[in-house]
């Protein structure tokens, strides 16, 4: 009889899940579904059946230049993501391998950083950027996002390399690895996955950034996050032209995080379930 | 060749010292087991040997030649861990190859050896198989394949059975004493069984607080305990160890008594109680005795004797076999 009883509870939570997805997914569906609509249509309320028109799209790359803010996007979060993983690599490498009594208290100030609202720290960054001459720079973007998600990159490696049990380093120096084989032949196969899963959350994370993205840039490094804010301009919101171009914004990074996201799930529940 | 020489090492980590200063000689071919209880520093001193840690002073010698301060893979040993510390990203084949190829071995002398190994340690059909596919016996046997291939001068195990459920252990145990007599190789072997370290070794250390409490064969240490630690720790069940008047009969602070060594009788004897739990284990049985003025004696009676709970024994030591320790605890 509890055999039953947990099918039926088994179906319910399937549909609560599934209920919960859907609300959860439903403000981009509905995006993609304005894009398709005429302006008239997507002001006119809620209506999931678009008329297919493919106008929003066209206006949107006649009247801005699409490749530029992709471009910047993609060297942006391309760059910080690698620039984060070459400070938080050896950071979170000797967290891991050789900690100290400090070890947890820096990772918790680390986190900590994550805490203060970013607004907080506008002003004083504003002036910093603008003083170095790195306002609407694709270098001085790259440097923020570095810096905002690295507590974050150190903090998953770090528990990556935590799960690579110390021993087997000990084993591999035993049998007469020398520092570079051990690098080559044990550390880099059992780290890379993590790194993977890193790289591809912090690549998500920069993309879709866009407190700093908008605030520091203008037209020269301006991202597709401030592509999109650029159509919520002063003549008026333009629905169907906003949601066609947050749709071929968010389009890419969806669809990389669809074809990574075993890796991606892998790499946000590690640590949790082992 | 596999002779290791311990002169004054010493090992602390800041201030706590774990190892004070220990002496110790391992001959050629010998099978050593360092037994105690966790935190005893054994795992260290292993540690120390393989050159995993540093010694803070001493001196280590293998084969006579000074390695205090050389590395590992130098040394010419082999180790394998609690954890079987496999690479769990190649092959058996590769992790039992992994020592030669990085020794710079031909292929096929490479081929050749772990197939042997893979022959004599039963893996040969598993070759292809990773460790996240074995089960723990098999895991473990591919770290001891490992070791082999290298043929070092001598092997390191590091509490190797401590994960095993105990029909396995019990196994494992024999094949590594048969291993030890195919090889003919030094083997140092840590555990905190008592068990692993009577029944493989030919020289037990009993370690306690980084101090080597008495190092000899187990029937020596089983016999003629230095002290009341060694007493306590070499035998299972342990020895009766009873103070008092009673040990001031023999001109002793503390008397000690193996379970074994105790006659038992349900009409006469030296000592009268009361049995409370009774262990049948089939072959034996162990009575937990209650004996009055001395407490809790521990009993090893035939699996037959058919003693009951609650009922009145009389229990007399073997006079012949009895340890008398003095004020210090050492065996007089």
């Amino acid at each position: 009889m509890a055999r039953a009883a947990s099918t039926s509870q088994k179906i319910a939570w399937t549909v609560v899940a599934w209920a919960v997805a859907f609300v959860i997914f439903f403000p981009i569906l509905y995006t993609v579904i304005t894009s398709f609509k005429t302006e008239p249509e997507a002001i006119a309320g809620i209506n999931l059946i678009p008329s297919g028109t493919l106008k929003s799209y066209i206006d949107v790359q006649t009247q801005r230049d699409y490749w530029r803010p992709f471009t910047n996007s993609v060297i942006i979060s391309l760059g910080s993501t690698l620039l984060a993983l070459l400070i938080a690599v050896p950071a979170a490498w000797s967290m891991a391998f050789s900690p100290t009594r400090r070890t947890k208290d820096i990772l918790m100030w680390m986190l900590s950083t994550k805490m203060m609202p970013a607004a907080a720290v506008l002003v004083p960054i504003y002036l910093l950027f603008r003083d170095f001459g790195l306002l609407d720079s694709r270098i001085g973007l790259t440097l923020m996002l570095t810096l905002i998600n690295l507590p974050i990159v150190v903090w998953m490696l770090y528990t990556y390399f935590r799960e690579i049990p110390g021993e087997i380093l000990e084993a591999a120096r035993m049998d007469g690895a020398s520092l570079w084989n051990e690098i080559i032949h044990v550390l880099t196969p059992m780290a890379v996955p993590g790194i993977a899963s890193t790289m591809l959350l912090n690549i998500i994370l920069a993309w879709n950034e866009a407190f700093w993205t908008i605030r520091l840039t203008t037209t020269n490094a301006a991202p597709l996050t401030a592509f999109i804010a650029s159509f919520s301009s002063p003549q008026g919101l333009f629905w169907a032209k906003l949601s066609a171009a947050s749709t071929m914004a968010i389009a890419p990074i969806l669809i990389m995080g669809w074809f990574s996201q075993r890796q991606l799930v892998r790499g946000l529940t590690f640590g949790a379930v082992k | 060749m596999g002779k290791i020489n311990l002169e004054h090492v010493s090992k602390s980590f800041g201030v706590t010292s774990i190892i004070p200063d220990i002496s110790l000689q391992i001959e050629d071919g010998e099978f050593v087991v360092f037994v105690g209880p966790s935190g005893c520093g054994k795992s260290t001193l292993l540690r120390l040997i393989a050159g995993l840690e540093d010694v803070t002073s001493g001196t280590i010698r293998i084969d006579d030649r000074d390695v205090t301060n050389a590395a590992p893979a130098k040394r010419g040993l082999a180790m394998v861990f609690q954890s079987y510390a496999l690479y769990p990203h190649m092959s058996v084949y590769k992790n039992i190859a992994f020592p030669l190829k990085m020794a710079g071995e031909d292929k096929a002398v490479i081929e050749r050896k772990v197939q042997d190994a893979a022959k004599i340690l039963n893996l040969t059909n598993y070759l292809d198989r990773r460790p996240g596919q074995l089960s723990g016996g098999q895991r473990q046997r591919v770290a001891i394949g490992r070791a082999i291939v290298r043929q070092p001068s001598a092997f390191l195990f590091d509490e190797p059975l401590s994960n095993l459920d105990a029909a396995l252990r019990g196994t494992m145990r024999l094949e590594i004493s048969e291993l030890h007599q195919t090889l003919k190789t030094t083997m140092i072997y840590v555990t905190h069984d008592q068990v692993e370290a009577m029944t493989m070794a030919d020289k037990i250390v009993v370690l306690n607080a980084g101090n080597i409490e008495q190092a000899g064969s187990p029937l020596e240490l089983y016999r003629s305990p230095k002290n009341l630690f060694v007493a306590g720790f070499i035998g299972s069940p342990r020895m009766n160890l009873v103070g008092g008047a009673q040990a001031a009969k023999h001109g002793a602070e503390t008397i000690g008594t193996r379970p074994e060594h105790i006659a038992i009788s349900r009409t006469e004897g030296e000592w009268r109680g009361t049995v409370g739990v009774a262990e049948h284990l089939g072959s034996d049985t162990f009575l937990h005795v209650h004996v009055d003025g001395i407490g809790q004696v521990t009993v090893r009676a035939d699996g037959e004797a058919g003693l009951h709970t609650g009922e009145t024994v009389f229990l007399t030591p073997e006079p012949g076999k009895l340890h008398r320790f003095g004020k210090d605890g050492v065996a007089l």
